[in-house]
């Protein structure tokens, strides 16, 4: 696959503190990448690396192949955690404006803008001055103007702060749909439950280090751990229990049914497959619940982190 | 370059659409006037009343001698007793009651003179009371020791040296004043236009802060760039409203004094020179004028007004990216006011005094203070090279003093909540 952003071995310091300490990733093209880190981890300072917004003390960051320039700027939308608008600026003037910034003409700014403010049903915002809206209705106009330039990346922090459920949905279409347009989307959030829904990549890092990094997939697999939900319906669940004790290792589990079953986690060694398992359990009772137990990003993440520490 | 030209023009329009600019463009020339008519006016109303000052001679030599003037009428009670010349004095509310007594020797006599009155007299009078009673008594010793009083008078020497330059040229005596006003007027101006519009630079980059739109202005255009946008952005928007001013105070002091038929000469030394001198010396005061070396003067008005004013700019860029709101950037404001008030301090004292002395000198080649004080110095005649040395240490250190702001700038707009120390700052310019 190719990638459209790499960051190679990238370290910045602050004095004496290290804020990032050889970090790589790579982004693949199309892909929506999560970028993923406890508070101070040093999310942000790789994001103004690739911003060009800080410059890293070693390393090197590649875009389409080529290390970073000024002129990159333009194939980048970001969109900061800390963001905000010019209180006592028009909402069009300013879009006009940081559009412009972008390298974009004034009648192109003008044109694309119009598409999106009749997108969003904002077009009578044109004239009003940001200190008038509401955190939310500022935070669109953001997003337009963050997509406005059509960025080859697209580097979102925190995207979805300040949105209303409704709202925080229409971002997460609009996102998805400039992925399929061609699009690379950068995601650093804390929201586990947004990078499950639409992260295929994920890098992890903590304490300024990358501690994980790749394909969501492909880590999913390596942190299961054959483990097993099952729910039995049997008259005789103690003895069951105690049986399958002595052969595999089994936890009580907890999940919601409308009758009296057994409920447990069975976890198989390398050498048992789910098929034999099933096989074994077939005729102690009536198998009622069967599935694999696939780790959350969320459970990922607390336990590589716990396990870094 | 495209960008730089995009933030200098929302700069520019940023800072003229603001509400209190406008109102400042407009009202300030209408205040200014108003002022100068109101002090003409109340001058003009004030010179108008006449004082009366009752006067009681117990010797009879004086009556003579005050003649009622423009400013004071004098009123003899010298035929009735003194206490019924005081009770008239304040029945009528005359403005006091000159007292002569009867003595045996003049000297005795000049210093026993009184004064009765509600409310202290005003000097003027005094002084011309002084004067009459003394001349008066002079005479009198005069003729007491058998004097001639026109041989005196013939005897008594009048000096009035001419200057006159090297090349043969004459000058007025009023010459270094010309200069003094010149050099002060451009020097103040320059400190004027520094606060206000650096203040300007500043409270911009506050407020970029402070509206989190920062980081996305320059996730595309450099930091560097931002803030000479701004500098430049602004400092447009000053000149502007500088230039409304004068033509708007111009046209409005034209018409005020057409209509009101005053005379919009400021007061004090001018008016006062230009009575005590004559004809010819104004003459030679326009000359003077005339041959400053204006087009020198012109130059290196806009060399240190714009070297000042970029300058000192770029330490409220850095000190406006330092801090989160303005009340936290007083902490630094030291180091923008001192060089400014020792710049005037040097300018108005030291200069004045002696323009070519050690302290002028020095101060007119320190960065921080040259551009006022060089201003103040170049009327008087500045030798070339002390001019070039002075130009070339203040680009110097704009260039430097630009980089160090720079590099504060840099980091102080990403950094939110705690109010930093010059320590911090310091370690700032490492990363």
């Amino acid at each position: 696959m190719v990638n459209l952003l790499e960051v190679q071995q990238a370290t910045k310091r602050f004095g004496t503190f290290t804020a990032l300490d050889n970090v790589s990733i790579q982004v693949p093209k199309g892909s929506i990448f999560g970028l993923l880190g406890p508070n101070g981890a040093g999310k942000t300072t790789l994001i103004r690396i690739i911003n060009q917004i800080t410059l890293p003390d070693e390393g090197n960051v590649l875009l389409d192949n080529e290390s970073l320039k000024p002129h990159h700027i333009r194939d980048i939308g970001y969109l900061p955690e800390e963001r905000g608008l010019y209180k006592s600026m028009k909402v069009g003037e300013q879009a006009l404006y940081l559009a412009q910034l972008k390298g974009l003409s004034k009648t192109e700014a003008k044109e694309r803008l119009k598409y999106w403010f009749d997108k969003f049903d904002i077009g009578h915002w044109w004239d009003k001055k940001i200190q008038e809206l509401s955190k939310g209705m500022a935070q669109k106009v953001q997003f337009i103007v963050t997509v406005l330039h059509k960025p080859k990346l697209l580097i979102f922090d925190e995207p979805f702060s300040g949105f209303d459920p409704i709202n925080a949905n229409l971002i997460k279409d609009e996102i998805l749909q400039l992925q399929q347009e061609g699009a690379t989307v950068i995601f650093s959030t804390h929201r586990m439950e947004s990078v499950e829904e639409l992260c295929d990549h994920i890098a992890l890092i903590n304490k300024s280090k990358k501690i994980l990094e790749g394909k969501v997939t492909d880590i999913k697999r390596t942190y299961k751990s054959n483990t097993f939900e099952v729910g039995i319906l049997t008259e005789n669940s103690k003895d069951l229990y105690t049986h399958l004790q002595e052969t595999f290792t089994v936890v009580p589990a907890n999940f919601k049914t409308i009758d009296d079953q057994l409920k447990m986690k069975i976890t198989l060694d390398k050498n048992t497959s789910s098929n034999d398992l099933l096989q074994y359990l077939s005729d102690k009772g009536q198998i009622m619940r069967f599935n694999e137990v696939i780790p959350g990003i969320n459970e990922i993440f607390i336990k590589t982190i716990t396990e870094n520490e | 370059m495209n960008n730089l030209k995009l933030i200098i023009k929302r700069e520019f329009i940023a800072r003229v659409r603001n509400r209190t600019f406008v109102v400042m463009t407009f009202l300030s020339p209408l205040i200014v006037v108003g002022m100068v008519l109101l002090i003409t006016w109340l001058a003009t109303l004030n010179n108008d009343e006449i004082r009366k000052v009752a006067l009681f001679d117990e010797t009879g030599l004086f009556s003579s001698d005050f003649k009622d003037s423009e400013e004071v009428d004098y009123i003899d009670y010298s035929s009735v007793t003194l206490n019924d010349a005081k009770d008239s004095v304040v029945i009528k509310k005359l403005d006091g009651l000159l007292y002569i007594p009867k003595k045996l020797t003049n000297k005795e006599l000049a210093k026993s003179i009184q004064f009765f009155a509600e409310e202290a007299p005003n000097v003027t009078i005094l002084n011309t009371i002084e004067k009459v009673i003394g001349d008066k008594l002079t005479n009198q010793n005069f003729k007491e020791k058998d004097l001639d009083l026109d041989a005196i008078e013939d005897s008594k020497a009048k000096v009035n040296i001419q200057i006159e330059n090297f090349s043969g040229e004459k000058t007025s005596k009023m010459s270094n004043y010309v200069k003094m006003i010149f050099g002060g007027a451009a020097g103040y101006f320059l400190m004027m236009f520094i606060i206000i519009y650096g203040n300007m630079v500043m409270r911009s980059v506050i407020e970029e802060k402070s509206n989190r739109i920062i980081e996305i202005i320059i996730s595309s255009v450099k930091p560097l760039q931002l803030m000479m946008g701004k500098i430049l952005g602004t400092s447009f928007a000053g000149i502007l409203q500088f230039l409304i001013w004068l033509i708007l105070g111009g046209v409005l002091l034209t018409v005020a004094s057409s209509v009101f038929g005053i005379d919009p000469q400021p007061g004090g030394l001018n008016s006062s020179i230009l009575q005590e001198n004559n004809q010819q010396e104004i003459q030679l005061i326009l000359q003077d004028i005339m041959k400053l070396p204006l087009g020198t003067l012109v130059l290196s008005f806009f060399i240190y007004f714009i070297g000042g004013y970029f300058l000192y700019s770029a330490i409220y860029a850095a000190i406006g990216a330092a801090v989160d709101s303005e009340t936290d950037s007083q902490q630094f404001m030291l180091p923008i006011i001192l060089p400014l008030m020792l710049g005037i301090y040097v300018g108005f004292f030291s200069v004045i005094e002696n323009p070519h002395g050690t302290v002028s000198t020095i101060f007119s080649m320190i960065p921080l203070t040259s551009p006022i004080v060089m201003l103040m110095r170049i009327p008087f005649g500045v030798p070339w090279w002390q001019v070039l040395i002075s130009i070339l240490l203040l680009v110097a250190s704009i260039l430097f003093i630009t980089w160090l702001a720079a590099k504060i700038y840099k980091v102080g707009i990403l950094m939110y909540g705690k109010k930093p120390s010059y320590k911090e700052l310091f370690k700032w310019i490492k990363y």
